[in-house]
């Protein structure tokens, strides 16, 4: 019998011969005609592309990447929390409720300082 | 009929065994036989499905939609896609081409990868998976890479705005959408995707878990970046979003891997909430089939129905609604739970 993550591990292999197989079969089917210049340039609304692309962008992005990180390792941890629930009793749910609280003031904080607005 | 495909499965590793084969080989090939059926369900679904949404969009919209080819123009998507096929490959030459060569196959890959662990019927599942449910999350959580790589990939102003505004959206619904199913997890006591189907025996977590149903499907429209939550691609303002420069078979691999994907998320809506295979008369891989399609069609409902949303009403959505929402939630779950043991329920 297989276990468990080796057949996830066999049917990973097996998937990434999905995409593999339709772009060969395209390929196979597909014109291939000499690529001028032009064709290859980047699209932008038929006007030629100014400036570089890969600058920095504004920190808006940054600050919900900041917050996001902890409410995603909060959610990591409120999962085995809620899979044990039932037999943990009343204690762990005042527990959780803390902890959860510590977070939501940490959002209100956010909020406060305006990291949540979108400029 | 209920136990046509388990027996199918049986009889073919019974086979095989008998052929002297080891028990572990005849999984092996028993595993390669469900994958080539997963694949061919899933790519054949997609082409039925691309037909129903564009024809479901038409009668919203008061129009007739594909018409042409075949009966009510069923034949339209299978065009579409030897079209897509006998396409030209173009890479800009300004793109980062191992980048963007590889964001459609990464991208295809997880989507396919959801489905090892759903159950599509009683005992019809690849993998019932201990962390089944916590599985399906963050593998269904790294489509926002592959469309990060794609926007970069491209070199492409468009492309990269899309995208980034695909890393902002999706990062902002994964919070809301993981501890929506939280309140399920307290309930059912476990991660295993057949396990909550099974507490799910006398009652719907829909009914038990309204709120968690709602901030789930909502994230999920999110997460799935359709309509009304379809900022990243936008094709009226953004030609496309991340996908701009793709082309081919490179493009209709992202087209595949979205709807490969609404198809999981609802299959998951579908177990987690409306009890999954679970119903009366029909045979259970039926029930899971017709429960999805139910899910799709309020999907496609949704899209054709709102205007697109800003982006910082989309952000501020997010973030100052569905997660404190979210977090009552859970708070609201657990009283509940203390509340009836109280009583003695």
């Amino acid at each position: 019998m297989l276990s468990d993550y080796s057949s996830i591990g066999i049917f990973l292999l097996l998937t990434i011969s999905f995409p593999v197989i339709a772009l060969v079969m395209a390929w196979m089917v597909r014109p291939k005609p000499k690529q001028t210049e032009e064709k290859l340039t980047t699209y932008e609304c038929g006007v030629d592309t100014k400036g570089k692309t890969w600058i920095r962008f504004r920190v808006n992005y940054f600050l919900y990447a900041l917050v996001f990180l902890a409410f995603d390792v909060e959610t990591i941890f409120l999962f085995p929390w809620a899979v044990k629930f039932n037999s943990l009793g009343l204690f762990a749910f005042i527990e959780m409720v803390i902890f959860i609280a510590i977070l939501v003031i940490g959002l209100w904080y956010a909020w406060r300082e305006g990291a949540l607005e979108w400029h | 009929m209920e136990h046509l495909f388990i027996n199918i499965a049986d009889a073919f590793t019974g086979w095989l065994m008998n052929l002297g084969l080891s028990p572990w080989w005849a999984d092996l090939a028993l595993l390669v036989v469900q994958w080539i059926c997963i694949v061919t369900i899933v790519t054949a679904n997609i082409t039925v499905l691309i037909w129903l949404e564009r024809k479901v969009s038409g009668f919203f919209q008061e129009r007739l939609g594909p018409n042409r080819l075949g009966p009510f123009g069923c034949f339209q998507t299978i065009a579409d896609a030897i079209k897509l096929l006998t396409k030209e490959d173009i890479i800009p030459s300004a793109a980062d081409k191992l980048v963007f060569r590889t964001a459609p196959i990464f991208f295809i890959i997880v989507s396919v990868m959801l489905y090892v662990v759903l159950p599509m019927g009683d005992g019809m599942q690849i993998v019932d998976l201990d962390v089944g449910l916590f599985f399906f999350i963050s593998v269904g959580s790294l489509s926002t890479i592959c469309l990060l790589m794609a926007g970069w990939g491209s070199n492409n102003k468009w492309s990269l705005i899309g995208a980034m505004r695909a890393v902002a959206q999706m990062i902002s619904y994964e919070v809301p959408l993981a501890l929506s199913l939280i309140g399920v997890v307290m309930i059912a006591g476990s991660l295993r995707l057949s396990n909550i189907v099974a507490a799910q025996g006398n009652i719907w977590f829909i009914v038990l878990q309204p709120i968690a149903f709602i901030t789930y499907f909502i994230a999920a429209t999110a997460e799935l970046n359709r309509g009304p939550f379809d900022m990243p691609e936008a094709e009226q303002e953004l030609t496309g979003g991340a996908y701009t420069e793709y082309t081919g078979m490179r493009w209709a691999l992202f087209f595949l891997a979205e709807y490969t994907n609404l198809v999981a998320v609802s299959a998951l809506m579908a177990t987690v909430f409306l009890g999954g295979w679970q119903g009366p008369w029909l045979p259970s891989w039926l029930w899971i089939i017709v429960k999805t399609y139910v899910i799709m069609m309020v999907f496609f409902w949704l899209k054709w129905t709102f205007p697109r949303i800003r982006m910082d009403q989309l952000m501020s959505f997010s973030w100052k609604f569905l997660i404190p929402v979210s977090l009552a939630n859970i708070f609201l779950t657990g009283a509940g739970i203390h509340f009836f043991k109280w009583m003695g329920w």
